[in-house]
């Protein structure tokens, strides 16, 4: 299979030449889509490839260029990373597949360059996956920035306009003004930036110094979207239904709480973590991001406004797992990334084809669609059941361990949020689907005979997801062995 | 031949220039231009690599010796300096060719060459000499041939731009001249390496404290009034925004970046680090002034509406991070100081090149002038976002590299507050630089199809900057080694 550090360059460049195939292709718009598929499907195989090889205890690497003496832009990849990777490779066909349904049902413009710079953004996010030292995390974390802005100003409006102002606005200014200048104290402290089990900051430094990087680095990750950082992701809504599906839902979003989930476990070390003061407090701010994101996404009635909202909050989770400081939080939180990806995409699917079809945004108005629309809003169903953590749904499994990690961590008050922000969730999410299925039809509604199913490529992509986020619930072992070998040390 | 390359690094520009000026005719004045340009180059080229591997080059005039001749003292500072200024030379000369034509009437080319060469060799006279008196006469031939170049500007406001210019340039270069003349009544020497020497002991002595101390005022005064340190830039929006556009971009990365080196010299060199920072207290003006200068300067560019001025603030902003680099007073700070001169005259080069671009088909750099260019002139337009990105410090651009050393520097000393600064001042970078792109790709316009890309002449150069400002800021390793080696020996460090 080659040299294993030349599969990891493969994997973050197969994207590229995606998208350069996508350019070529652009006056066939079929050969344009195929090329998406292939390069996506080639790339989740690479992605396979090295699964097979980090399974068996192996690290590929690969040291690419020396920046300024001692800072390389480099790859590696380890169980962390691959977990990201695993669940950004496997979801790009797929989205590509329901995207072709989506623009060509909802008659996009600049069809072209939405596919091009959505493949560019799944090289970021490779590239955020296998980053080697912080210094790559932070290139590629900048690139996946700067490449979805055409995708979320794709439509080109006032609105468009305004929101890529926020977008950029917010991940920049946390980006550049915080977690930049937490990089370069480290690099000034510890003299390296690479990841290491055990952490590279164990020492170097006072215990308030060190708490005060912490705080730099998790508001600094606004990917992570943790309050008052989190306006760019409902702003993100604008943007084509595949790119709040597959970018803010799964691969810019999850690069952002993999940011700090690694630098909690790799930079900083679960050890030094408990003993920050700044730890438990972070912890609190993200319990806080989980309530309040679930009450602002009750308010909402426009469904993807919910569903960001949403999102807001279950990334919290996340980083309430890392700052738990405890292996039981960190294995919760990186099985989250792949359970609430999977149940996310899901449901952002399921929005889309309700637009696409139904030509509703509002969920007031979605009364009885479910009865002309079964599979999309039966798969919405499943979605919802995996972001409130109930079986027979993978979501199940990540509030599981993450309430074990409260246990552990002696925080009941941290454990009744989880509860009371499920509960929260049963109703905002789960009101969707009784809406549709229970509810008749409204009078007015849009075109009231000529509702169907989703476009066929939509609706295919949607039973993938679906069923995988049931399959996850049954066989979530891949993500939890690599986790273990996460807060076993695997990467060493 | 290669003995005399210090020498003939300067006199070649200079002979060179009444040259193009007596064929007075624009092809030929260009292709001698040109010819001196990139000889400048080569030889700059090769000249840091001599310094890299022997060390510094020290060329007697006519044979006389130090304290009685004027002596060329290439260091490492020097020789980068001059392979920034030669560099931009190069690429801007080409440029030149087809937007001097378009903006300049056909008479005045060759002046207009003439006057280039001559710029030339006053900046790199000033980078190499050992000499202050030499310092300041080519300080007047590149101040006479910037301020005759600037108001070659088609718009007639470039007129009074010049004017400004020519009496802030004047008012800076009398308050040298009278530094050195104090420093020359006080030690009876003009050689830098003498000065050195004897400053420390007539300080020491303490009867030309006081003397020694007015002129190092007069002379930093002087030079950041050249250097366009905040609050003394005033003469610099004018002059960048109605110079012609060739102008603008070779002067904005290359005059300003050789008055720092001279500041450095003075500084570090001349005067000395511990009289500059101890007795002066140097750190305690520069900085507070560097800082607000990034600050200011940065908010009055967001609220431009000519792209040209809006880009000028952006340099008094980028020049305070030069000074800031300075003030912190030790080998990161002034290595980050020295390696951001290199990278700002790349990126800043560039986006005056596509502004330049951008005027040569539209006439105009007026923020609202500029819509829907991101469809009508993808190239030009996908250049300035590259630059831009640079200015903003996106990693893989040469402006991370500075601020990646800047940032360091300020953090190693403690000056959380000094990096915090830095940060916002990018921020706000991205705010002018969204700005324009804003307009550019958002905005649509009715004409779109009737405006052609910019001609490979001016794509091309502008493109090789914007290529070099990504080159430089993932192969970073020669120029920081360069900038620190650079900082080390101005500090009298020894690795």
């Amino acid at each position: 299979m080659g040299d294993p550090g030349m599969i990891v360059l493969f994997t973050v460049l197969l994207p590229v030449v995606g998208a350069g195939l996508v350019l070529l292709l652009r006056k066939n718009e079929n050969a344009r889509e195929a090329a998406t598929l292939v390069t996506g499907v080639v790339t989740f195989a690479h992605v396979l490839a090295l699964l097979r090889l980090v399974r068996a205890g192996e690290t590929p690497r690969l040291d690419i260029v020396q920046i300024v003496p001692d800072v390389w832009l480099s790859f590696e990849v380890e169980p962390l990373g691959m977990v990201f990777a695993l669940v950004a490779g496997f979801l790009w066909p797929i989205t590509s597949l329901y995207a072709i349904g989506y623009m060509r049902g909802h008659q996009e413009e600049n069809q072209t360059r939405f596919f091009f710079f959505f493949a560019i953004a799944i090289a970021g996010a490779m590239g955020v996956a296998f980053s080697g030292n912080l210094f790559t995390l932070f290139v590629f974390y900048e690139f996946l920035t700067f490449c979805t802005v055409p995708l979320v100003t794709h439509h080109q409006t006032e609105e468009a306009k305004k929101s890529g102002r926020i977008y950029l606005g917010i991940l920049l200014t946390t980006s550049v003004g915080l977690q930049l200048v937490a990089i370069i104290w480290t690099w000034v402290l510890a003299g390296t930036l690479d990841f290491r089990t055990g952490g590279i900051l164990a020492g170097t430094a006072s215990t308030g110094v060190l708490s005060a990087i912490l705080v730099l680095y998790v508001y600094g990750v606004g990917k992570a979207a943790l309050m008052p950082f989190h306006r760019w992701l409902p702003a993100a809504m604008v943007a084509p239904t595949p790119v709040s599906a597959l970018l803010h839902a799964v691969a810019v979003v999850k690069a952002g709480v993999f940011t700090v989930l690694k630098i909690a476990v790799y930079v900083f070390g679960i050890d030094l973590l408990q003993t920050l003061t700044t730890t438990t407090w972070l912890a609190w701010a993200a319990a806080a991001t989980i309530i309040l994101g679930s009450l602002v996404a009750f308010q909402k009635d426009n469904l993807k406004a919910r569903l960001a909202y949403s999102t807001i909050s279950q990334l919290s989770y996340i980083v309430l797992g890392a700052m738990l400081a405890n292996e039981m939080g960190i294995i919760g939180g990186g099985m989250h990334i792949a359970m609430h990806a999977f149940g996310k995409i899901t449901l952002f699917f399921a929005a889309g084809g309700i637009m696409v079809a139904a030509h509703e945004k509002k969920i007031s108005r979605m009364h009885g669609l479910g009865r002309t629309m079964p599979i999309t809003f039966g798969a919405f169903l499943i979605g919802s059941l995996s972001i409130i953590g109930l079986p027979p749904a993978g979501g199940a499994w990540s509030k599981w361990f993450l309430g074990m990690g409260t246990l552990e961590a002696d925080q009941l008050g941290l454990l009744a949020v989880l509860m009371l922000s499920s509960l929260l969730g049963l109703y905002y999410l789960l009101e969707v689907p009784v809406k549709a299925f229970f509810f008749k039809p409204l009078e007015d509604a849009h075109h009231k005979d000529g509702i169907h199913e989703s476009p066929t490529p939509s609706l295919i992509a949607i039973c993938i997801t679906a069923a995988a986020t049931m399959g996850l619930f049954l066989w979530p072992d891949l993500f939890y062995e690599l986790m273990q070998m996460v807060v076993a040390g695997g990467a060493q | 031949m290669s003995q005399n390359l210090p020498a003939l690094l300067v006199v070649v520009p200079m002979l060179l220039a009444p040259i193009a000026a007596l064929l007075n005719r624009s092809g030929p004045a260009w292709v001698v231009a040109a010819g001196g340009s990139w000889f400048a180059f080569g030889a700059a080229v090769q000249l840091l690599r001599r310094v890299m591997t022997e060390g510094v080059i020290v060329y007697s005039l006519g044979g006389w010796a130090a304290p009685i001749g004027i002596e060329y003292r290439i260091d490492m500072v020097s020789a980068f300096v001059t392979v920034i200024v030669t560099s931009i030379a190069a690429v801007g000369v080409i440029y030149a060719r087809v937007s001097v034509a378009d903006e300049i009437s056909e008479d005045r080319h060759a002046l207009f060459y003439a006057a280039f060469l001559l710029n030339v060799c006053g900046l790199l006279g000033i980078a190499i000499t050992g000499d202050v008196f030499n310092v300041f006469v080519f300080l007047e031939i590149s101040s006479l041939s910037a301020y005759s170049m600037i108001a070659l500007g088609h718009d007639r406001r470039a007129l009074t731009a010049a004017f400004q210019y020519l009496i802030m340039g004047s008012v800076g270069a009398t308050f040298i001249v009278i530094g050195i003349g104090l420093l020359f009544v006080m030690t009876g020497t003009l050689g830098m390496m003498d000065l050195a020497q004897r400053i420390p002991e007539v300080w020491a002595s303490g009867e030309g404290d006081r003397t020694i101390a007015v002129a190092f005022t007069f002379l930093t005064v002087g030079v950041t009034l050249k250097l366009a340190l905040f609050p003394l830039h005033l003469w610099l929006p004018n002059a960048y925004t109605y110079a012609p556009s060739a102008v603008t971009g070779y002067m904005a990365a290359t005059s300003t970046k050789v008055m720092v080196y001279l500041l450095m010299r003075f500084f570090f060199t001349v005067f000395g680090e511990q009289f500059s920072f101890d007795r002066m207290q140097l750190d305690m003006v520069l900085m507070p002034l560097a800082l607000v200068a990034i600050l200011a300067m940065s908010l009055v560019a967001i609220y431009q509406t000519n792209v040209k001025r809006l880009l000028a603030f952006s340099s008094v902003a980028q020049i305070g991070y030069m000074v800031l680099g300075i003030s912190l007073g030790s080998v990161l700070g002034v290595a980050a100081g020295i390696i951001h001169l290199f990278n700002h005259a790349l990126m800043k080069g560039a986006l005056f090149m596509a502004m330049g671009c951008v005027m040569y088909r539209i006439g105009s750099v007026r923020i609202e002038d500029m819509k829907g260019l991101g469809k009508a002139m993808p190239w030009t337009m996908a250049a300035f976002v590259g630059a831009g990105l640079s200015m903003i410090g996106v990693p893989l651009t040469v402006g991370f590299i500075s601020k990646w050393y800047l940032v360091q520097a300020a953090l190693a000393q403690g000056s959380w507050f000094v990096a915090a600064i830095v940060m916002v001042g990018s921020l706000m970078a991205l705010i002018y630089i969204w700005k324009v792109i804003e307009v550019a790709y958002f905005e649509r316009r009715e004409d779109e199809d009737e405006i052609q890309e910019a001609p490979l002449s001016l794509l091309v150069p502008t493109w090789a900057l914007v290529a070099a400002s990504f080159w430089f800021g993932i192969d970073a390793g020669t120029t920081s080694q360069v900038a620190i080696s650079a900082a080390e020996t101005l500090l009298g460090v020894m690795p």
